[in-house]
C-alpha cells in the first residue's frame, strides 16, 4: 500500500462497487452529479434539477440578471437559509429546554454550563433569530426600491408582508423562553402595547397572556406558538411565496 | 354542426366584437380571418391558428442553468452566512440575566430591538395612537402599498415620489428605533450613550 499507485487503484476499485451497485443507483436518478460518471453536459444541467427534489424549488433556467448577486443581494434567500438554520438549532435546544417557570431559566443556565455545544448552539440560535429579523426587513427594502411589488407581483408583497409579521412574532415569542429578567419585561412591555388595543384591549391582553398577567401560562402559551405553531404556518406560506415567485415569472427586472 | 353551445357562441361572438374594435390579439390574426364565413366553430378553429399565440408569448430572453451558475451562489452565500453566525456565536455570548422577577421592574425595561421604535413613539403619543394605530396602520399601508401604487415603471427616475416616501418611512422607524436603543436610559429618559454607557440588550 505504499506504492501510491496501487492505492488509487483500490480506490477506482471501491467507488466503481459502491456507485455501481444498486443500491446507489436506486437512490440518485438519472443526470444526478452523485451518479457514476456523471459529465457535464446541457442535459445533465438540467436533469441535476428537473429529475430531484430541487425541482420544487427551482425552474432549470433563469434569467441571466437573476443569478447577479448585485440584484437579489441573497437576501430572501439568506432569509430562508437563516430559517432552516433556526430550525435545526431550535430542535437541539428542545431536547433540554422545560417550559415552566420553575425550570426553564435553569435549563437555559445548563445548557450554557453543562450541555457539550450547548452554549454554541444557543449563541446561534439566537443570533442567527437577529440576524433573520433583519435580513427579512432588508430584503424587504430591496423588493421595494426594485419595484418588484409591481403587478405581476402584488400578491407575491402581500404575502412578503404576512411573512414578515410572521418572523417578528416567532422572534417576540422566543424571547420569553429564557424566562430571565430581560425576557419578562421585554414581553411585558410589548404585551402592554398590546393592551392598548381600542375596545378590546383587555381580551387581546388577556388572550396573548394567557391571564392577566405573565405567568406559567404565558410561558406554555408562547412556547406552543414558538416551537410549533408559528413555524408551521411560516412554512405553509414560504411554500407559496416561493412558488408564487416562480408563478410570477421568475425574478423581477433586470430595471 | 348546428348544435353549437350558447357560451362558445358567445365567445365567438366577443371575438368578433373585439377583431372590430382592433383588439391586439387580432391584429396579428388579420381580422378577415375571424370574419370567415361559415360555421361558428370554423371561427373558432381559427383563432388558434399555429404562430398567432407563439408570436405573442415568445421573447427571447437570454436565461442560464439554475445548476451550475444559482445553485454555487446560493451554496456560497448560505456559506458565508453560517460562518459568520459560528464565529459571531464563539466570540459573543447571547445575554441570560438573573432569573424572571415580576416584583423587580429593572430600570429602563425595553422592548427587543424591532419594537422599541413603538416604545419610543409612546413618549410623544398616547398609547392607543402609539402602540396600536400606529404599527397598525404602517402594516395596512405596507399591506395595499402595492395597490395604491399605479406607476407601471420601476425605474427609479420614475417613482422619485414613491422611492422618497418609502425612504422617509423607513428612515422614521429607523430613528426611531435608534433613539429608543441607544439614547434611552433610566426612566426611559433621554440620555447620550457616551456619557452615560448603554441601556441595551439583545
Ligand atoms: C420569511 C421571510 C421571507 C423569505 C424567506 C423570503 C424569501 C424570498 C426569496 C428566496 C425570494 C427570491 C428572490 C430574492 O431572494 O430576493 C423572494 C422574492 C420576493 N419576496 Fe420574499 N421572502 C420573505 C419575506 C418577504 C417580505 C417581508 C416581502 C415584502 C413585503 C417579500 C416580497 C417578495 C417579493 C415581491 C418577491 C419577488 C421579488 C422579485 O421578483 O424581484 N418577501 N422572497
Amino acid at each position: 500500500m505504499d506504492n501510491p499507485s496501487v492505492a488509487k487503484e483500490k480506490l477506482g476499485e471501491l467507488d466503481d462497487k459502491i456507485r455501481g451497485s444498486q443500491a446507489w443507483n436506486s437512490i440518485f436518478r438519472p443526470g444526478s452529479i452523485f451518479k457514476q460518471g456523471y459529465q457535464d453536459s446541457p442535459r445533465n444541467r438540467s436533469y441535476v434539477i428537473m429529475n430531484s427534489i430541487l425541482y420544487h424549488l427551482h425552474p432549470v433556467k433563469v434569467k441571466r440578471h437573476a443569478v447577479k448577486v448585485s440584484y437579489t443581494l441573497c437576501l430572501g434567500g439568506i432569509s430562508f437559509f437563516l430559517f432552516i438554520l433556526l430550525t435545526v438549532t431550535g430542535i437541539f435546544l428542545m431536547f433540554f429546554y422545560r417550559p415552566t417557570t420553575t425550570q426553564a431559566w435553569n435549563s437555559i443556565y445548563q445548557l450554557k454550563t453543562s450541555v457539550t455545544f450547548g452554549l454554541l448552539v444557543r449563541n446561534m440560535h439566537r443570533w442567527a433569530a437577529h440576524l433573520m429579523v433583519l435580513s427579512v426587513f432588508l430584503h424587504m427594502a430591496r423588493v421595494f426600491y426594485h419595484g418588484a411589488y409591481k403587478p405581476p407581483r402584488e400578491f407575491n408583497w402581500v404575502i412578503g408582508i404576512v411573512l414578515l409579521l410572521l418572523t417578528l412574532l416567532l422572534s417576540f415569542t422566543g424571547y420569553l423562553l429564557p424566562w430571565d429578567q430581560l425576557s419578562l419585561w421585554a414581553v411585558t412591555v410589548g404585551t402592554n402595547m398590546a393592551g392598548y388595543t381600542p375596545v378590546f384591549g383587555n381580551q387581546v391582553r388577556f388572550v396573548l397572556l394567557g391571564g392577566n398577567e405573565i405567568g406559567s401560562n404565558t410561558l406554555i402559551r408562547w412556547y406552543v406558538l414558538h416551537v410549533l405553531m408559528l413555524p408551521f404556518v411560516i412554512v405553509i406560506f414560504m411554500a407559496v411565496h416561493f412558488w408564487r415567485v416562480r408563478k410570477d415569472g421568475g425574478i423581477s427586472g433586470p430595471l | 354542426m348546428t348544435d353549437i353551445p350558447d357560451h362558445l357562441r358567445q365567445r365567438a361572438e366577443d371575438a368578433r366584437y373585439r377583431a372590430q374594435a382592433g383588439d391586439t390579439l387580432t391584429d396579428t390574426l388579420g381580422s378577415g380571418d375571424l370574419a370567415v364565413d361559415g360555421g361558428a366553430d370554423e371561427r373558432l378553429l381559427s383563432v388558434i391558428r399555429a404562430g398567432s399565440i407563439q408570436e405573442l408569448r415568445t421573447q427571447p430572453t437570454d436565461k442560464v442553468n439554475v445548476w451550475p451558475h444559482l445553485l454555487v451562489v446560493e451554496f456560497v452565500a448560505a456559506l458565508c452566512v453560517f460562518t459568520f453566525v459560528t464565529l459571531f456565536s464563539i466570540f459573543m455570548n447571547a445575554p441570560l440575566q438573573e432569573l424572571a422577577n415580576p416584583n423587580k421592574t429593572p430600570n429602563p425595561a425595553k422592548a427587543p430591538w424591532y419594537f422599541v421604535g413603538l416604545q419610543e413613539l409612546l413618549t410623544y403619543f398616547n398609547p392607543m395612537v402609539a402602540g396600536v394605530l400606529g404599527p397598525g396602520m404602517a402594516a395596512a399601508g405596507l399591506i395595499v402599498l402595492p395597490y395604491l401604487d399605479k406607476n407601471p415603471s420601476t425605474r427609479p427616475e420614475d417613482r422619485k415620489f414613491a422611492v422618497s416616501f418609502f425612504t422617509i418611512f423607513l428612515m422614521f422607524w429607523a430613528v426611531l428605533g435608534i433613539i429608543g436603543a441607544v439614547f434611552r436610559g433610566k426612566g426611559f429618559q433621554f440620555t447620550l450613550p457616551w456619557k452615560d454607557g448603554l441601556f441595551f440588550d439583545l
